[in-house]
């Protein structure tokens, strides 16, 4: 079985900017893969050769074992531009309609509304796009990739103007999709949003990735801190196993211990060292 | 072929809901008013117009006058393509309206070439109703009728058609704003194609008729203009019918069954440049 996503030594120049410079990365199926990085760091660029909006100056990206900017793989994925727009004058349902007609589903009226209450949108069925808010549009957005059922979803900031409740919406969304076993590229600065959902996190830096694994892999030990009648003292480059034991050497040399904490650093922490603080 | 039809569906719809088109509409009532108003001073007075030997009163007032009404339609229909047509591209893109359409199973040559047929699907009839009403309101008050009803009107629709099609190319190349200017600037140079050749004809310089004539070529909606000029009198032969296709901003000097086709080869050239551009573009 093909990766949803396989991308191999992908580049991209725009001129004397290089945007990507070779990057390989897979989403497997049923998976939901988190891309960080600051801006400039090419996460867009990677999503838009993706989805066929861009063409790699070097390097391959193959959407379920096809050609990434070819028809048969637009027909196996869904896209939610990081910055998109609908004609102002269609209604919630209408757009829907045509992005079912242009993606060949089969789903009719069933889907729409299935797709509505997904995002929660069903009231706003009849609403016409200009008199939504911009968390509604974006909403409708996520609606509007998934129309079709694809199995690989392209998210480029799908949370970026939604408040705290649909941000939860659409992390409930992903996770209800990951049991469905579609799979995922979402391109997020909010980290926090990342850990919570993603089974894998790659984080980018200058056209390259520079880290990868599960945010538990990450997010790495800091070592053991244990508060004691002499003060509080860190053991570093210990971990949660050595703890009983570091417990024990103390209180056999005369300690009292009042606690005991396992530090480790956060997704956040570790990107930021990743990328040296860079933001921009 | 469904997915065209989609496209141009929501390339019509769009085109339906701009506000150009309703201030098209305004601009339209407007024209055709004030035509009617000049038809009705020329007709009613049509003892004091003073036309060439030989040539009769009423015939030459008629051909003049519809000749204007000729120019205002190609103007306006110009003006529709133009607004409906020079941001396909690059403005849906800033707009961030293009990226959801492009990312479906659908080429963006059929995107291309959908969009076109939506513009037209606008452009042509609201060029052929333009057509005929200024025909019913010079036949009407002044008794003239073309020596040929429906070619001139096809024509214009062709030549707007053509006009949308370098709107379309221009699209995805340039800005919205820099789109405008530069077919504005061409409908521009075809015009002043037509005065070049109607100044080479009073100056009787051959060198300066074939320089408009190449200009004409080169931008087929002018030498379409000329045609649809020419097919005005197309029955009435010899200096009379030469005297009689001279239309207000440059005669029609330019015509026949080669530039016909010399346009739709054209369009097939403007076509593919657009569609080679488009596919190499990233957005």
């Amino acid at each position: 079985m093909p990766a949803a996503l396989a991308v191999r030594g992908l580049a991209k120049r725009y001129g004397a900017v290089e945007a990507l410079a070779g990057v390989d990365l897979d989403v497997r199926e049923g998976e939901l893969v988190g891309l960080l990085g600051p801006n400039g760091a090419g996460k867009s660029t990677l999503v838009k050769i993706a989805c066929g909006l861009v063409r790699a100056s070097r390097g391959t990206a193959e959407i379920c074992g096809v050609r990434a900017d070819s028809r048969e793989a637009r027909r196996k994925m869904g896209y939610l531009a990081e910055l998109f727009r609908f004609p102002g004058w269609y209604s919630a349902d209408e757009v829907l309609e045509l992005h079912q007609r242009l993606s060949e589903s089969c789903g009719g009226e069933r889907e729409r509304t299935e797709l509505l209450e997904l995002v929660g949108l069903a009231d706003a069925r009849r609403r016409r796009v200009e008199e939504m808010s911009k968390g509604m549009q974006q909403r409708l957005g996520v609606a509007q990739a998934l129309v079709g059922s694809p199995p690989l979803l392209l998210l480029d900031e799908p949370t970026s103007a939604l408040d705290p409740v649909g941000r939860r919406t659409v992390r409930e969304l992903l996770e209800e999709l990951r049991s469905r076993g579609t799979s995922v590229l979402l391109n997020s600065h909010l980290l926090s949003e990342i850990e919570l959902v993603c089974d894998r996190v790659a984080i980018l830096l200058h056209g390259r990735l520079v880290a990868e694994g599960s945010p538990a892999e990450l997010a790495r030990s800091r070592g053991v801190e244990i508060e004691t009648d002499g003060g509080t003292r860190l053991f570093e480059g210990t971990t949660r196993e050595d703890a009983p034991r570091l417990v024990a050497e103390l209180v056999a040399g005369g300690r009292k211990v009042y606690g005991v904490r396992v530090l480790t650093s956060t997704l956040e922490e570790t990107y930021l060292e990743a990328v040296g603080g860079e933001s921009s | 072929m469904s997915s065209v039809l989609t496209i141009a569906g929501y390339g019509l719809r769009e085109a339906l809901r701009r506000k150009v088109f309703a201030v098209v509409l305004l601009l339209t009532v407007a024209f055709l008013g004030l035509f009617w108003l000049a038809n009705h001073f020329l007709f009613e007075h049509i003892d004091n117009v003073a036309p060439p030997a030989g040539i009769d009163a009423r015939g030459f007032a008629g051909a003049t006058i519809f000749g204007l009404a000729m120019f205002g339609t190609l103007f306006l229909g110009v003006v529709l393509a133009v607004f409906l047509t020079l941001g396909v591209v690059s403005g849906d893109a800033e707009r961030g309206l293009l990226q959801p359409l492009i990312v479906r199973p659908v080429g963006r040559v059929t995107l291309l070439v959908a969009r076109w047929l939506g513009a037209v699907a606008v452009c042509a009839p609201y060029v052929g109703l333009v057509y005929l009403g200024t025909m019913l309101i010079t036949g009407l008050t002044g008794h003239w009728w073309p020596d040929n009803l429906v070619t001139p009107g096809v024509e214009l629709a062709a030549g707007v058609a053509v006009v949308a099609a370098l709107s379309l190319l221009g699209s995805v190349f340039l800005s919205s704003t820099a789109n405008g200017i530069a077919i504005f600037m061409l409908f521009g140079a075809g015009l002043v194609a037509g005065l070049l050749g109607t100044i080479g004809h009073g100056l009787n310089s051959h060198q300066l008729e074939r320089a408009a004539k190449i200009a004409a070529w080169l931008l087929p909606f002018e030498a379409l203009y000329q045609d649809a000029l020419r097919q005005l009198t197309a029955k009435t032969s010899g200096l009379t019918g030469f005297l009689l296709t001279l239309g207000p901003f440059g005669g029609g000097y330019t015509g026949g069954t080669a530039v016909r086709l010399w346009a739709v080869a054209y369009l097939l050239i403007v076509g593919t440049v657009a569609a080679i551009g488009f596919t190499r573009r990233d957005l």
